[in-house]
């Protein structure tokens, strides 16, 4: 056989295998991957939370409450007015509170401040909070993601 | 008994050519100047490192990992099981020291420039071992899900969140989904006691025994010193003795630490409260921390915390191929750049850690 074609018989045995092994790494390594992506949990689409009784909040005081699985501020004003944001810092996911002392939401992470209508104002936050409705019916206090 | 001894030392000799290795293990010898103290943080380190393993095996027989158990079983170690706030404190401080003397172990390799060739292996396994270490800590800081662990894991693994592209999925790989919860936990739990354990190992026999090939670096000096001026001492007994001496101090360091400075566990994580006041990530991770609070939202077109993890990662990469781009100079090994850069780091580090101490 002429030497050429020894040659390139040889090439294509190693492209075969060399083919071969990338789909077998390929095969083992893509469920592999697949495995360690948590799978999407079905979860309830929650829109409104009901978080209690006119009274139960004091004016100049925020509460954390729960929304869905994530946490929510609640935030009774001193003129008795209430306000809803995500309790979700806009900077690295720290929960945020309102501060008394500075009127101000303020996330302790970082030292990033938002006024009371959820604006960043200083520190590292890039974005206002997340703005919830406050609907009051009778005295019970919700909170809705609905426009 | 003698007789026995001898019959079983031949009997493995005769196997395993153990005579050979005490005849290569004797000839072994550490070079003595004004430099060498920095020889034993090497040895430091990998002895918190046993410590590390032991009582981390110990903690073991009694930790449950999970959102409901976590808190409550190092609650349980700390409280109920005979001295195992010892066993527990023990591991967090030593945690703490190994760190320490691995940086230090670091700088005195990096400022005597022992890295260079033949040796630059034995650098970048350091390395690897370095970042190995750090990671060992951010998911050891987890396991108790207490209350300052948590944020410090919700902020840690945010910033992964802000490379562009693949941050997100990436985020839900390391966290387990969406948010730091349970699933987070389990993910640290098996990292830190099972993953990483079994790559520092691997990475570590090779930095030990590129160690026990090439023997110990001499100071660049001493090339131009006759051989009679160049001091040795015996590694086995001389420097085997001074080595474990100093690892009995090292261990009183750590009783006393741990007995006097208890390590504290804090309250529970609670994903539905605020971060409390004055949070700060560990002191090893203070000067990264510092430097994203010092930087813009936005830098460039690049998100703050993405160009500063960038500018971390590239420095990071710089460091681990010191050994590749320090070139000697035109008159022999005098390089002053490197010294320059090593200084500039150093000096960083120890400001923004300082400043991130001070700064509320």
């Amino acid at each position: 056989m002429e030497p050429g074609l020894r040659k390139s018989r040889r090439d294509f045995l190693n492209y075969l295998l060399g083919f071969g092994f990338i789909g077998w790494l390929i095969s083992v390594l893509y469920p592999v991957i697949k495995y360690i992506i948590p799978p999407k949990l079905p979860e309830a689409k929650i829109k409104s939370v009901k978080l209690g009784k006119v009274d139960d909040f004091k004016p100049g005081t925020g509460t954390i409450f729960k929304f869905g699985n994530k946490p929510g501020l609640l935030l009774r004003l001193e003129n008795g007015e209430f306000r809803a944001f995500s309790a979700v810092c806009t900077h690295l996911d720290c929960i945020v509170q309102y501060r008394e002392d500075m009127k101000a939401i303020w996330c302790a992470c970082h030292n990033g401040k938002y006024d009371l209508n959820g604006r960043n104002i200083s520190g590292p936050p890039p974005r206002p909070l997340e703005q919830f409705r406050v609907i009051i019916r009778g005295d019970e206090i919700y909170v809705t993601k609905e426009a | 008994m003698a007789k026995l001894g001898e019959k079983l030392f031949n009997w493995f000799d005769e196997r395993y050519n153990i005579r050979g290795f005490i005849e290569f293990m004797s000839h072994k010898s550490v070079p003595q100047h004004r430099h060498s103290i920095w020889y034993y943080f090497g040895g430091v380190s990998l002895f918190l490192f046993i410590i590390q393993v032991l009582t981390g095996i110990l903690l073991l027989l009694y930790y449950r990992v999970g959102e409901d158990s976590s808190y409550e079983s190092v609650q349980f170690i700390v409280s109920k099981v005979k001295f195992g706030w010892l066993i527990r404190s023990i591991h967090s401080w030593s945690a703490n020291l190994m760190i320490l003397a691995v940086f230090i172990h670091m700088f005195s390799v990096y400022f005597t420039k022992a890295y260079r060739k033949p040796r630059e292996l034995t650098w970048v396994t350091g390395f690897l071992l370095l970042v190995l270490a750090l990671t060992f800590g951010f998911s050891g800081y987890l396991l108790p899900w207490n209350e300052l662990a948590f944020f410090a894991t919700k902020v840690g693994t945010d910033i992964i969140g802000s490379i562009p592209w693949i941050g997100k999925d990436l985020l839900k790989i390391i966290r387990g989904g969406e948010d730091v919860t349970g699933a987070t936990l389990a993910r640290f739990f098996g990292l830190h006691v099972a993953i990483l354990p079994g790559i520092f190992t691997v990475i570590l026999f090779f930095h030990l025994l590129f160690i026990q090939i090439q023997g110990m670096s001499e100071p660049p000096e001493w090339e131009k010193l006759p051989p009679e001026r160049r001091k040795y001492i015996p590694f086995f007994p001389n420097f085997l003795l001074r080595d474990l001496l100093l690892w009995l101090i090292i261990l009183n360091i750590l009783a006393v630490l741990a007995v006097f400075f208890p390590w504290e566990l804090g309250k529970k994580a609670d994903p539905f409260a605020p971060a409390p006041a004055g949070i700060k990530p560990e002191w090893y991770f203070l000067f990264m921390y510092q430097t994203l609070k010092l930087l813009p939202p936005k830098v460039l077109f690049l998100e703050g915390e993405f160009f500063g993890v960038l500018m971390f990662t590239v420095a990071g990469i710089l460091w681990l191929l010191v050994p590749f781009w320090d070139v000697k100079t035109k008159n022999g090994y005098r390089n002053r750049l490197i010294n320059l850069i090593g200084l500039f780091v150093l000096i960083y580090m120890l400001t923004m850690t300082i400043l991130g101490y001070v700064l509320s």
